[in-house]
């Protein structure tokens, strides 16, 4: 029993363990809570796509030595609202207007990275540095939560309705663009903290995995953000674990533990539903 | 009139005017953005108040699309339209739209009463949570549509006729005086179509508004009081029902309302 506290206990006496736990708190609870409408609302690629669009964002504001997360935080603002814009047109559709964006922005860092002849300096930003967080990202990342968990409270039936009926919502002076727009700037929000803990290329599975996995075990929202909460801060300690002990690569194990619950969701999900088919007939 | 430019708001916009039409059109064109031609090319006509109107013709006679663009969904192209003498969208508390029963996401993970209660946003605007009343109003309109043992179910276990009225349910809870139906009777059962008849008359009585798509043409004379035909150059066929408005969206562009015996 001792050498199993021991052995919980032991990557607390380092302070960036400390801060990457905090950290993954902070990040788990936002892009959890967010995903659970990526998922709903089928934004999954949107998702994705401003994620991997911060990309250039974070790579002028390292060269040219401003703040990472408002480099990421523009550049998904400008992708999110370019979206909106180029969609608006009617002659490109939505989808179609994610996949021009969000590939041609994340060529573009790359193309910047390429410039430096040194991927190392950006392995953290493409593949994430929870074990790098310092203070000054920890208060930022609070921030962050706390805005997004604020905004989804106070605009929470507003969101509800436009998810769930669009044109009613049209008709009562409701317009559904709105509510997705501070959708999509909480979204930058999110990815802006996400990047810090996965990286880039792998945020939008915190959007998406864990509220995905909790989709499949309860039909109730508020139960979907909690148990998607849950799932991602423990996917986020089992991540940290894995790579202070094994010493992998914790932003990929974050990811990976993150599939690990969606895969024992939906396994419970088939035998829950074959025990409901069984017992029903 | 200026339109207020959020018009979803507790602020309301006064009583209806008593002698204004609940809706009027004067040479209505519609086109759906990016559409080549329009949907509905010139319609004339006005509802009275406190009436109940069905509107008929077949697939794509621009049924649909008249009611959204009464509803503020859609810009007009030329004509006006006034919904109890506003613009349509102006007075937003007062015109329910009921919208075929496709354009919901249907699996969002809501329950039945808390669609019905979605009714009353209109009235709360934002940042306001709904009070005991809007519970009270919710509580009598699932009762009406004989919803009650559905409440807390999730949206996604209705059935189609399950379906609509819990539609026809919130359009109620939002006390709306003007109530646009899109295909209400379109694939329900005998049970929801008897409960719809039955609410359309009470609301009727109680001096609403009804405008109605539909293609059932069965129980026409016993659940509306007029029926508007919409087509290309048809005619409309029920001679009990007192008025008829021929449109003729592709030939003449011009419609008329006439009296038959």
């Amino acid at each position: 029993m001792n050498s199993i506290s021991a052995w919980i206990i032991e990557p607390f006496q380092y302070s960036f363990m400390e801060a990457g736990f905090l950290a993954m708190i902070l990040v788990g609870t936002t892009c959890a809570v967010l995903g659970s409408y990526v998922v709903l609302r089928r934004m999954a690629f949107i998702g994705d796509a401003i994620a991997h669009t911060a990309l250039p964002g974070v790579v002028i504001a390292y060269l040219k030595g401003f703040n990472l997360f408002l480099g990421a935080l523009v550049a998904g603002l400008v992708t999110a609202l370019g979206i909106g814009w180029l969609s608006k047109r009617e002659s490109v559709r939505e989808d179609t207007a994610i996949g021009v964006l969000f590939t041609g922005m994340f060529a573009l860092g790359i193309l910047i990275i390429s410039t430096t002849h040194s991927y190392r300096d950006f392995s953290a930003m493409l593949f994430g540095d929870i074990l790098g967080v310092t203070h000054g990202d920890l208060l930022l990342m609070a921030a962050i939560t706390a805005v997004v968990l604020i905004v989804i409270a106070l605009f929470y039936k507003e969101l509800e309705l436009t998810s769930v009926d669009p044109s009613y919502s049209a008709v009562v002076g409701l317009k559904a663009d709105w509510m997705r727009n501070v959708l999509l700037v909480l979204l930058a929000l999110a990815v802006v903290s996400g990047i810090q803990a996965v990286g880039v290329i792998l945020t939008s599975a915190l959007l998406v995995t864990p509220a995905a996995a909790a989709s499949l075990l309860t039909r109730n929202l508020l139960r979907m953000m909690i148990l998607s909460a849950v799932f991602a801060v423990s996917a986020g300690f089992i991540g940290l674990y894995a790579s202070y002990y094994k010493g992998v690569a914790s932003g990929a194990a974050i990811v990976l533990a993150c599939t690990g619950w969606f895969a024992m969701a939906f396994l419970i999900h088939i035998v829950m539903r074959r025990h409901r088919n069984s017992s029903q007939g | 009139m200026k339109m207020p430019r959020f018009p979803y708001s507790r602020h309301r916009h006064g009583p209806p005017a008593a002698d204004t039409p609940a809706l009027q059109c004067d040479g209505v064109c519609v086109r759906y953005p990016g559409a080549d031609r329009a949907a509905v090319h010139d319609i004339t006509l006005a509802v009275p108040q406190g009436s109940r109107v069905a509107l008929v013709g077949a697939n794509g006679a621009g049924k649909s699309t008249l009611l959204k663009a009464a509803a503020g969904l859609l810009p007009l192209e030329r004509g006006s339209l006034r919904v109890h003498g506003s613009k349509p969208g102006g007075c937003c508390h007062r015109v329910a739209y009921l919208a075929q029963r496709g354009d919901l996401d249907w699996r969002f993970p809501i329950t039945v009463r808390r669609l019905v209660l979605t009714g009353r946003y209109v009235h709360l605007g934002w940042f306001r949570r709904p009070s005991r009343d809007d519970d009270a109003i919710v509580d009598r309109v699932i009762d009406l549509m004989q919803i009650r043992d559905l409440a807390d179910r999730r949206i996604s276990e209705l059935s189609g006729g399950q379906q609509q009225r819990t539609l026809l349910a919130r359009a109620m809870a939002q006390e709306a005086d003007l109530l646009l139906l899109d295909e209400p009777m379109n694939a329900v059962d005998a049970k929801t179509r008897q409960v719809v008849a039955d609410v359309l008359r009470t609301l009727s009585r109680a001096g609403k508004t009804i405008v109605a798509a539909t293609h059932d043409t069965h129980e026409l004379r016993v659940d509306f009081d007029e029926v508007i035909h919409l087509s290309c150059g048809c005619t409309d066929h029920a001679g009990s029902i007192d008025k008829v408005a021929v449109l003729n969206p592709v030939d003449g562009l011009t419609a008329s309302v006439t009296d038959t015996p």
